[in-house]
């Protein structure tokens, strides 16, 4: 097992200087997820107009590897359609189990890739990325708070 | 004792993690087995499964007097007055579910109350919230000091005549703090109310006696203590069993069944409803039997010691904070513990990617974390067969760990 696989430099510098921190007004979705086991949480604002992510922020609580997902998901997803954010979700959760998934469409995304080797690591990751889905499925204006279940 | 010798008899500590020796540092979680504990699993399954307290044929009567002998090994193991005063569970939530349930929930009144420190686990916790609501019983909690400690006068001030019930861990699983009990029964009985303990993290470190220590229920769990998961015991003085009423009905519990009504057998079999936990009552025994051999005083000492010898060196690290008592105040066999703003999971990462298992998060224990003002927390906790290797283990890993984070640490 090597550490270096997990905490790659990328993961170290979005967690220490996170992108898209912060919130936007009431008029965007707001999702509020929590991870009961281990307390990570995300608290995930989405502003889609026209069928895309204008602008999207998140505030949370967790360790680097779940902090870091967050901030490098709102930079993947930023201008992007929402549909075609939602099928990103798709791969990443794809890669965290271990799966091929196309390594040219994740970007700076892969460097997330190690994580999956690392199994109890996992929802840690993921957490933001099914924080995502959630939003995709809600209308604007709307606030939901879950609990994720584990994987 | 010698450790070096005892570690033999646990096969797991010879794995190999992540190319290096396992140092086990988890045992708040749950301990480890030793073949003492296997084999007495192993040969019961071999030679003498069967149900309890139904058939006629020998291995019946084999299994049975197995399993009821494991219950006169567990009451001499706690020191209770008899065998009757023990009847077997899941484990310490289980336990303490069954008292809020058959007991307090058949006491308590609106305007009595609860009486519990807030650093309880969230399972000496939530099934009283929950008695509490059924009944219109509120819940009182005791301030706790910077160190974690419990002042006796705070005990005095919160419990009152309306106090029906006191609920506390006899050691905190978080703080390592040692509470004391004797004197809180003192004070509940004083004002007519019962003392529940919560023994999960006493009773496989140090010696126990339920007579001594005056305590109405007591609850704990086998697999903390060498034993299998899957049993635990609920012991508690033999007038309040006979009050308290079964939490599960069905077979092996009852007396007679009517169509309409039944009655049931005297505690402790009232409360084993179905098929009780044969194999893990014997296994439990065998764990006992294997604790008093190597001898509780000593496993206590040596537990304390070695916590004693990780805080003092862990508390030397810049950057990392102690919760609970500091470097040179007593405490129980564990250590709790964050360094800089690395979050504890990054650091069992760092640490397992060392062999060294230690838990990280809120080791069920929410509202301590709120006071603390932290979302979680990292701890190692020791039992008999570790040594100051595993210590100078610990320490190095997260001087490992502190250099690899570097900049985070702040
Ligand atoms: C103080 C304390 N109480 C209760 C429990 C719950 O024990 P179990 O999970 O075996 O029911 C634990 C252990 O997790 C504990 O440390």
């Amino acid at each position: 097992m090597q550490l270096d696989d997990l905490y790659r430099q990328v993961i170290m510098d979005h967690y220490q200087h996170p992108r898209n921190r912060g919130t936007l007004d009431e008029s965007a979705i707001s999702v509020d997820l929590r991870n009961p086991s281990c307390g990570d949480e995300i608290h995930l604002q989405l502003l889609v107009e026209g069928g895309v992510v204008k602008d999207v922020r998140f505030l949370g609580s967790g360790c680097s590897i779940s902090m870091a997902s967050a901030s490098m998901m709102t930079e993947a997803i930023k201008g992007k359609p929402i549909e075609e954010a939602v099928e990103l979700a798709h791969s990443f959760r794809a890669m965290m189990r271990g799966e091929d998934v196309d390594l040219e469409h994740m970007g700076e995304l892969e460097a997330l890739q190690g994580v999956s080797k690392f199994p109890a690591r996992i929802k840690c990751a993921t957490l933001a990325w099914q924080a995502l889905e959630r939003a995709a499925s809600v209308p604007h204006g709307e606030h939901v708070e879950e609990e994720t279940f584990g994987e | 004792m010698n450790a070096e010798e005892l570690r033999k008899d646990f096969p797991i500590l010879s794995e190999r993690i992540n190319g290096h020796r396992l140092v086990y540092l988890d045992n708040a979680a749950t301990s480890q087995k030793p073949r003492q504990v296997i084999d007495a699993l192993r040969r019961y399954y071999e030679h003498d499964n069967s149900n309890v307290h139904r058939g006629v044929h020998t291995l019946g009567s084999r299994a049975t007097e197995a399993y009821e002998a494991a219950r006169e090994r567990v009451a001499r193991f706690i020191r209770a007055k008899s065998p009757q005063e023990i009847v077997f569970t899941r484990g310490t939530t289980e336990s303490l579910n069954m008292i809020a349930h058959g007991y307090a929930r058949a006491k308590l009144r609106e305007g009595d109350e609860i009486v519990l420190p807030p650093s309880e686990h969230h399972s000496n916790l939530i099934p009283w919230q929950q008695a509490a609501r059924a009944t219109g019983a509120t819940l009182r909690y005791l301030p706790l000091q910077p160190d974690g400690t419990i002042r006796l006068e705070d005990v005095e001030a919160a419990v009152t005549d309306r106090t029906k019930i006191v609920a506390i861990a006899h050691v905190s699983n978080v703080l390592g703090t040692v509470n004391p009990v004797r004197e809180i029964a003192e004070i509940a009985h004083r004002h007519g109310a019962i003392i529940v303990v919560d023994g999960a993290q006493s009773v496989p470190h140090m010696p126990t006696d339920v007579v001594e220590m005056d305590c109405d229920f007591l609850a704990f769990s086998g697999h903390k203590m060498l034993g299998p998961t899957g049993i635990g015991v609920l012991y508690g003085k033999a007038e309040l069993l006979a009050e308290m009423e079964p939490t599960y009905f069905g077979g092996e519990m009852i007396d007679v069944v009517d169509l309409y009504e039944s009655t049931w057998k005297e505690a402790p079999w009232k409360f084993e409803g179905g098929t009780p936990i044969i194999a893990g009552a014997i296994g439990l025994a065998a764990a006992m039997d294997y604790l008093e051999r190597v001898g509780m005083a000593e496993i206590e000492r040596h537990d304390a010691a070695l916590a004693a010898k990780a805080v003092e060196r862990l508390a030397e690290i810049d950057g990392v904070t102690i919760f609970g008592p500091p470097p040179g105040q007593s405490r129980a066999g564990l250590v709790t513990f964050n360094l800089g703003r690395v979050h504890p999971h990054d650091l069992a990462t760092v640490l397992d990617a060392r062999g060294v298992a230690i838990r990280a998060g809120h080791h069920c224990a929410q509202p301590l974390m709120r006071l603390f003002n932290v979302p979680a927390t990292a701890r190692a906790s020791f039992y008999l067969y570790n040594t100051e290797e595993d210590v100078d283990a610990l320490v190095d890993a997260v001087l490992e760990a502190k250099e690899f984070f570097g900049h985070a640490i702040g």
